[in-house]
């Protein structure tokens, strides 16, 4: 059956962004040294950071593709197609008039506002946001909150930055943070001073510039001692982009006391491989919130994880993932035990439709030496048509006589009895079928802010029309 | 044109069994019928088929509402013609609270464009909660999700309260109910009697038909109506038991 999400897809494989770019600074094709030296050249970096990069291109080109335990997809990754550097004022000149009818049907839908849809269909190359921006800059820097982009931070306050950059996640923890290690660029830094809460979410949204549209961000939040802070990325509405690899790297770190939570929405278009780290270290009596939605991508590789290092620290992960044809979405949790009485909690609810694959990955360690450590895991899937797939792949390892583990998984469907029962109502049997669906990722939702909870809603919706009939 | 529901020599199957034989019965705007009649007689799967549940075929017959056939509609477009069917066995929708789902029903029933009323709506869904002694705090509760029999029926009783249909089916609601609950979903389907609605209530007991006084009885058996009346029969009915139908039924054939 052909709806306007199918169309959206089929045209997304077509490619039917092909467009002319001319980028002021274009590190070409393929991945070398000379690429590195481009990079660093053009934004004028320390010899530190220049050695980092290096030593970090090295460790990618030794590690082989981790092909066996994930998916052989990621075997049609061409590392020599890819551009791994594009930055300048001309990079989408794309008129709104080549931008599929139903992409600004998509738009419509998800009530994206119209200052916003040019942008993110990439017929702009920048978002004219800079005054928010500004704005939320100027409101906490009042209270000595830095927040500014990862390539300034770096330059500007290499002292807080050298202390943390690659310490929560090593250059050689996998191929791809080792990869994000050597051509890193765009993404956010972040610091809190001590007893600081910052009041107002903090969104990376508005800071997306022509700088690689988030090819390879590189995010880094410190919280210091007993100060809070919420950070936000990614929106519903799908982005579309030409480069088809993401590599992120997220780093935060909480001080004794602080509470980061960071909130990911991610629909990337289906051509894009999403291979993303993110961990959090959290010292005593601190809190790590990731709450992760995933709905784009062709394949999203993504654990984020919580090194609970100080006694009664706390680490949540909480994520939502839906997979339709063509998509497969590999996520889960990594929950690191290395202090007694501490806490972590992973909620995972997915939703495979037509031919989707869901992946549950989870990580719990809790060893010998430990005590009074608690986790809780809860993860459902929800498989809507006859070929729509999921598997779960819990790692768990507990050790010590006085810790406590908690697993829950469940897969379900819709059943034909429920849907009868929303259709006797009034509503037709897609109503009846997004309505069953966001009941099932209500208890997470809610969690939301506001204005991405109404938007997911809608987005489901549109994704659940194509499920039907 | 007939305000009026209309069976008429309905044939249906469920894979090759045939349930339904040539069964025909009106039912105006205004009155309330009640089929009586042993388990596996017929009458869930009657309810079902005129609801258009997709495991039952309608083979032949048909069905009118106001003068208009629904055997051809979708489910959810007969629903929004009028009709409203009471479960016998309720639905549980996890994660979808009472208020959420009622309201995405109403908001089916609006023309494109047209959005809900939010406070004159949850008043009326207060006041309805309130006089089926619904508890407020179920508004937020999935619905049906951890229900007792009693609040499942009494939570389909305030659908039919709210959405407000031409035609109703209650399909063994007194089934699972003490007199208490009993009487207050009586009550509650009582109050919306009148010119505007006709209402087909299905029992396996003659207790509930105390209470929901019916205008007419009809007792079904192998799928067809073998005998009807007034009140009367229902009490004749209780009396004499069942067999008493299977005699009528077997001189009938």
């Amino acid at each position: 059956m052909t709806t306007a999400a199918n169309n959206i897809e089929i045209d997304r494989d077509k490619g039917d962004f092909k467009y002319a770019e001319t980028h002021k600074f274009d590190a070409g094709v393929g991945l070398n040294e000379g690429t590195v030296d481009y990079i660093c050249d053009v934004k004028g970096e320390d010899d530190w950071i220049r050695d980092f990069r290096k030593r970090a291109l090295k460790v990618f080109q030794d590690k082989p593709m981790p092909t066996h335990w994930a998916t052989k997809d990621l075997e049609n990754i061409d590392f020599n197609k890819i551009r791994y550097y594009l930055a300048g004022d001309q990079r989408a000149k794309k008129s709104w008039d080549d931008v599929p009818d139903e992409v600004k049907e998509t738009f419509e839908r998800l009530g994206i506002p119209e200052n916003e849809r040019k942008f993110l269909a990439g017929v702009e190359a920048q978002f004219d946001s800079e005054a928010a921006y500004s704005n939320i800059k100027e409101a906490v820097a009042k209270d000595g909150v830095i927040f500014m982009g990862s390539t300034d931070g770096l330059m500007e306050h290499p002292e807080i930055f050298k202390k943390w950059f690659g310490k929560v996640i090593p250059t050689g923890d996998n191929k791809f943070s080792a990869l994000n290690s050597a051509v890193f660029s765009g993404g956010s830094f972040i610091y809190v001073p001590p007893g600081v809460k910052v009041s107002h979410p903090l969104q990376a949204y508005f800071r997306i510039n022509a700088e690689n549209f988030g090819q390879f961000e590189r995010t880094l939040i410190i919280a210091d001692e007993g100060s809070e802070v919420t950070y936000m990325e990614g929106c519903t509405a799908p982005k579309f982009d030409t480069a088809t690899l993401h590599s992120a790297v997220v780093e935060l770190v909480a001080m004794p006391g602080a509470k980061i939570e960071y909130i990911t929405v991610q629909n990337w278009s289906s051509n894009v491989f999403n291979l993303v780290t993110k961990r959090a270290i959290a010292h005593e009596n601190s809190v790590v919130k990731w709450i992760d939605c995933n709905i784009g991508s062709r394949l999203t590789m993504k654990y984020p994880g919580v090194i609970l290092k100080g006694r009664k620290a706390r680490g949540e992960v909480l994520s939502i993932a839906l997979a339709n044809d063509g998509q497969h979405q590999d996520t889960g949790a990594k929950m690191i035990h290395a202090a007694d009485d501490t806490t972590s909690n992973v909620i995972s609810k997915s939703i495979s439709v037509g031919k989707g694959r869901s992946t549950y990955r989870g990580q719990v360690h809790m060893p010998k030496h430990l005590k009074g450590c608690k986790n809780n895991t809860e993860c459902d899937a929800l498989l809507i048509n006859s070929d729509s797939r999921t598997d779960t792949y819990p790692a768990i390892t507990v050790r010590g006589d006085q810790n406590y583990v908690q697993h829950e998984a469940s897969v379900s469907k819709v059943s034909a009895e429920q849907i009868f029962y929303m259709q006797q109502r009034g509503l037709s049997e897609a109503e009846a079928m997004s309505l069953s669906v966001n009941g099932f990722v209500n208890d997470l939702t809610r969690q939301f802010p506001m204005e991405y909870s109404v938007e997911l809603k809608r987005l489901i919706e549109l994704e659940m029309e194509g499920s039907v009939g | 044109m007939s305000a009026s529901l209309e069976i008429k020599n309905l044939n249906v199957s469920i894979g090759n069994k045939q349930i339904i034989k040539d069964f025909s019965l009106t039912i105006p705007k205004g009155e309330v019928h009640a089929i009586m009649g042993p388990n596996g007689t017929g009458k869930s799967t009657l309810a079902k088929a005129l609801a258009g549940h997709p495991d039952y075929e309608i083979t032949s017959g048909d069905a009118l509402m106001d003068g208009e056939s629904i055997i051809d509609m979708e489910v959810d477009e007969r629903s929004r013609a009028g009709l409203f069917l009471a479960f016998q066995y309720p639905m549980e929708i996890p994660g979808v609270s009472i208020a959420n789902f009622i309201r995405a029903a109403r908001n089916a029933r609006l023309p494109e464009g047209e959005e809900l009323n939010a406070p004159a709506y949850y008043k009326e869904l207060y006041e309805k909660m309130d006089t089926l002694k619904i508890d407020r705090k179920f508004t937020s509760r999935s619905i049906n999700e951890g229900f007792s029999g009693g609040e499942k029926k009494r939570c389909e009783i305030l659908q039919l309260a709210m959405l407000n249909p031409k035609y109703a089916i209650l399909d063994e609601t007194d089934s699972g109910l003490d007199i208490d609950a009993l009487k207050i979903v009586s009550e509650g389907v009582n109050a919306l009697r009148g010119p505007g609605l006709g209402a087909l209530v299905i029992t396996h007991y003659q207790r509930l038909l105390d209470y929901i006084v019916p205008d007419k009885v009809h007792v079904m058996y192998d799928g067809r109506i073998v005998k009807s009346g007034d009140k009367s029969l229902a009490l004749e009915l209780e009396s004499k038991g069942y067999d008493w139908i299977k005699e009528i039924a077997g001189d009938a054939a």
